[in-house]
């Protein structure tokens, strides 16, 4: 049996997103900025994409703009609005839990002398209001928090930080790196007072290579990417149709079924957690079930560094990662587990369950069985 | 754009009566390398020498590349090759060489004079001596030395002009092929990989056996030594790697035998076991990348406690040196990135924070009798499941 539960990282392809992404390949194929009919046909795929994304948002289409996925937008969204708003301030915040792909842009525009406040969380992985408060000033151009850690999944209260933002420091604009809530949150930037908002699609069993970044229309970004002009400008390259169609359908799948996806994969994540709670030794990081994110859990299994754990589980079908996937090209500790204040033992052991709308009971109950019988085993061997 | 490229090989040429194979061998290695390259080349033995001929066109650093990773070359001279249209077309060749090649040319040179066609109307020194009145003509700012010239041009007299003056070295040592086989312990680290490519240089056919230990360490480090072979590969020609599954016995000694003597057994094992495939591959010793000191395992006393339990010679062609020296081989035949990725190897998963450093052969011994009942069909089972790997050059 195979148990495939490793969907923050990355999950399969819907049906329909392949067929419209074979279709654009291979029929609709032209450069929606070409003059001729191939390119009108082409560009009408931009257009819906767009209007889907804007609807699911109730935002404007104009302010979708199409990136190569997550880690662009975050880069575009940090650096090109600190530079472009560099004369109202020099001050951005963001927290100790961000993904990679936003801290190392703002560790990128600390060099490049921008002054910089992290803002540390707590035990659950949430980040502290009265530190928020306290950190912005005048000066503050940028607020960077991420609406779900892809890590343990917990989850931000986006209101009250973007309802403070405005409040205390007018010309900040409010950056949410939603990778891991796109899909799986109702999200809608302007009555949240976001700003900029990052999407990849590949998450939300869409193609990768193709994400977003909600632009709101009064936000002032830099291009980073620059060329023949298109998106107006804000991003040069050809379109990506296939991409952009296709993750548009994505999305469009993932928001006609948003309430009852997120119930099961709740069920899911409390029926895997009920049986962790049953075998020794398991520590479960985050925020009660309910109010973490519905996808993402991360437990502890003391005495199992998470790299074996991961290969045991592996051979044995069953798919799991071990801290944040991005991060485990190194061997240094997650920051996010350090963050939340777990000591070295714990974070080496942590190892991250992740569901989607497909995962079945029968995958949760034989990755509980297999791990019944394998932690016994692998806390037989370790270094002494 | 040169016509020809010049090999020089000098360890192989002393080698008397077996000199044709030496020279075979290395023919074929260079044909080899050559298949790799764009373009078409003929490659020669005529009258002692081995030439490299351009059929077609080529790009010149990747013929270099090729070449200059195979043993026993000691130098390429490029050469560009002129018709023989009698002695005044020849200083004409020369001097349009000079200015192509050494344009401007203001140092001391000499000319040097072959003649294979020994028909040709002049003498070495007639040629030379002319050819350089020629040159001195052209280039006033140069001048002659026949004892220490900045510049040696050479000039060879055979159905046609061959003229080079440029050598570059070679990597040296012995065409492969030349030397028998040899089995090398290769893991994830930065020393067996120089290992096996300095006893390849010895003319040494290599293969490779590794140990992985699933699931403690992962299918990348696995990818990583397959890569590492390749890169090898390069120089030694295709690997042969034979992948060992050695978890079952790495446990089986973690239950049964001091703790602190983990490492040391599960060493003399997997000298076994290599040995084991060293003999059903017909090789002629194993290949360590063990260096004296460098860690507990390899100790004077560790190493003798490994090497106990092998009958064939164990090479170690690194035991004498610093690992600053090793990296910077490693650096040279371009593995050491390769080996520097991160992953676990099986000999550190459950290293003890205190492993011995002077083993008691009879302690160690001793221990291993504990391991008695099932360890025989643990090996054998190990060496069934092998997975064989046939590595070509990345």
């Amino acid at each position: 049996m195979e148990a495939y539960l490793d969907n923050a990282a990355t999950t399969r392809c819907y049906g329909q997103v392949k067929d419209i992404v074979v279709k654009t390949m291979m029929e609709d194929y032209g450069n929606p900025s070409a003059m001729h009919l191939k390119g009108v046909e082409a560009e009408r795929y931009m257009k819906d994409a767009r209007e889907t994304l804007a609807k699911i948002l109730k935002v404007t289409p104009k302010e979708i703009l199409f990136t190569s996925g997550g880690t662009e937008s975050n880069n575009l969204a940090l650096t090109g609005a600190a530079y472009a708003n560099k004369r109202a301030g020099n001050h951005i915040i963001t927290t100790a839990i961000e993904h990679a792909a936003v801290g190392a842009p703002v560790h990128f525009l600390e060099e490049s002398g921008f002054e910089v406040t992290i803002l540390p969380v707590d035990e659950k992985g949430v980040v502290s209001l009265e530190a928020l408060e306290k950190a912005l000033r005048p000066d503050t151009i940028l607020v960077s928090v991420m609406f779900v850690n892809n890590e343990i999944g917990s989850v931000q209260p986006v209101d009250a930080i973007g309802k403070m933002v405005h409040e205390k420091a007018p010309k900040a604009l409010f950056h949410v790196d939603a990778i891991q809530a796109f899909g799986k949150f109702q999200i809608y930037p302007k009555k949240l007072g976001i700003d900029l908002m990052s999407v990849s699609a590949h998450k939300i069993h869409g193609p990768k290579g193709v994400g977003f970044l909600y632009t709101s229309e009064k936000a002032k970004v830099q291009p980073q990417i620059l060329g023949g002009g298109q998106q107006s400008g804000m991003r040069s390259g050809t379109d990506n149709v296939p991409g952009a169609a296709g993750m548009a359908e994505a999305a469009r799948i993932m928001y006609e079924h948003l309430e009852e996806n997120r119930e099961h994969m709740y069920q899911m994540k409390e029926r895997l957690a009920e049986g962790l709670s049953r075998l020794e030794r398991v520590q479960i990081h985050g925020m009660p079930l309910r109010e973490g994110a519905p996808q993402i859990l991360s437990a502890a299994f003391a005495g199992i560094r998470s790299e074996v754990l991961l290969h045991s589980l592996e051979e044995q079908g069953i798919y799991v990662s071990a801290g944040s996937a991005c991060s485990s090209h190194k061997r240094t500790a997650s920051s996010t587990l350090t963050a939340i204040g777990l000591k070295k033992d714990v974070s080496e052991t942590t190892v991250r369950f992740s569901f989607s709308e497909e995962t079945t009971a029968e995958e949760i109950d034989y990755c509980l069985e297999v791990l019944g019988k394998l932690l016994p085993v692998l806390r037989r061997y370790t270094r002494r | 754009m040169f016509h020809a490229f010049l090999i020089k090989y000098a360890e192989i040429a002393i080698k008397g009566k077996n000199r044709y194979l030496f020279e075979d061998a290395l023919i074929k290695q260079m044909k080899i390398a050559l298949e790799k390259v764009e373009g078409e080349f003929d490659v020669q033995k005529e009258q002692g020498r081995v030439y490299v001929y351009c059929k077609s066109d080529y790009d010149f650093d990747e013929v270099m590349e090729a070449l200059t990773r195979v043993f026993g070359i000691v130098g390429i001279s490029p050469v560009v090759i002129y018709e023989d249209k009698g002695f005044e077309q020849m200083g004409k060749d020369v001097l349009s060489y000079m200015k192509e090649h050494h344009p401007g040319y203001a140092g001391t040179f000499k000319v040097h004079t072959r003649r294979a066609k020994k028909s040709y109307p002049m003498t070495s020194m007639e040629v030379s001596s002319e050819l350089g009145g020629v040159i001195l003509e052209e280039f006033q700012d140069a001048s002659v030395d026949v004892h220490h010239p900045q510049l040696n041009l050479t000039v060879e007299i055979r159905d046609k002009i061959y003229v080079y003056s440029r050598t570059i070295p070679g990597p040296g040592g012995m065409p492969v092929g030349t030397n028998g086989k040899a089995m090398l312990l290769l893991s994830g680290g930065i020393d067996s990989p120089v290992a096996g490519y300095m006893i390849a240089k010895r003319g040494v056919r290599i293969e490779a056996v590794y140990f992985h230990a699933p699931p403690y360490t992962s299918e990348r480090a696995k990818q990583k030594v397959v890569d590492l072979a390749k890169l090898v590969a390069r120089y030694s020609g295709p690997i042969r790697l034979h992948v060992v599954n050695f978890t079952d016995i790495q446990l089986y000694i973690y239950d049964k035998c001091p703790h602190e003597e983990l490492t040391i057994i599960m060493r003399r094992y997997m000298m076994r076991i290599a040995e084991h495939f060293a003999k059903e591959r017909k090789c002629l010793g194993l290949i360590t990348g063990e260096s004296i000191g460098q860690v507990a395992s390899q100790t004077m006393q560790s190493l003798a406690a490994t090497n106990e339990v092998c009958t064939l010679p164990v090479y170690r062609p690194v035991i004498g040196f610093d690992k600053q020296e090793i990296v910077e081989i490693a650096h040279k035949i371009d593995t050491f990135e390769t080996s520097i990725q991160p992953f676990e190897d099986c000999c550190t998963i459950f290293v003890a924070k205190h492993p011995v450093t002077k083993p008691n052969l009879k302690v160690i011994k001793r221990s291993e009798e504990k391991l008695e009942e099932k360890i025989e069909d643990l090996v054998r089972e190990a060496i069934e499941t092998t997975e064989v790997i046939d590595v070509e050059q990345m």
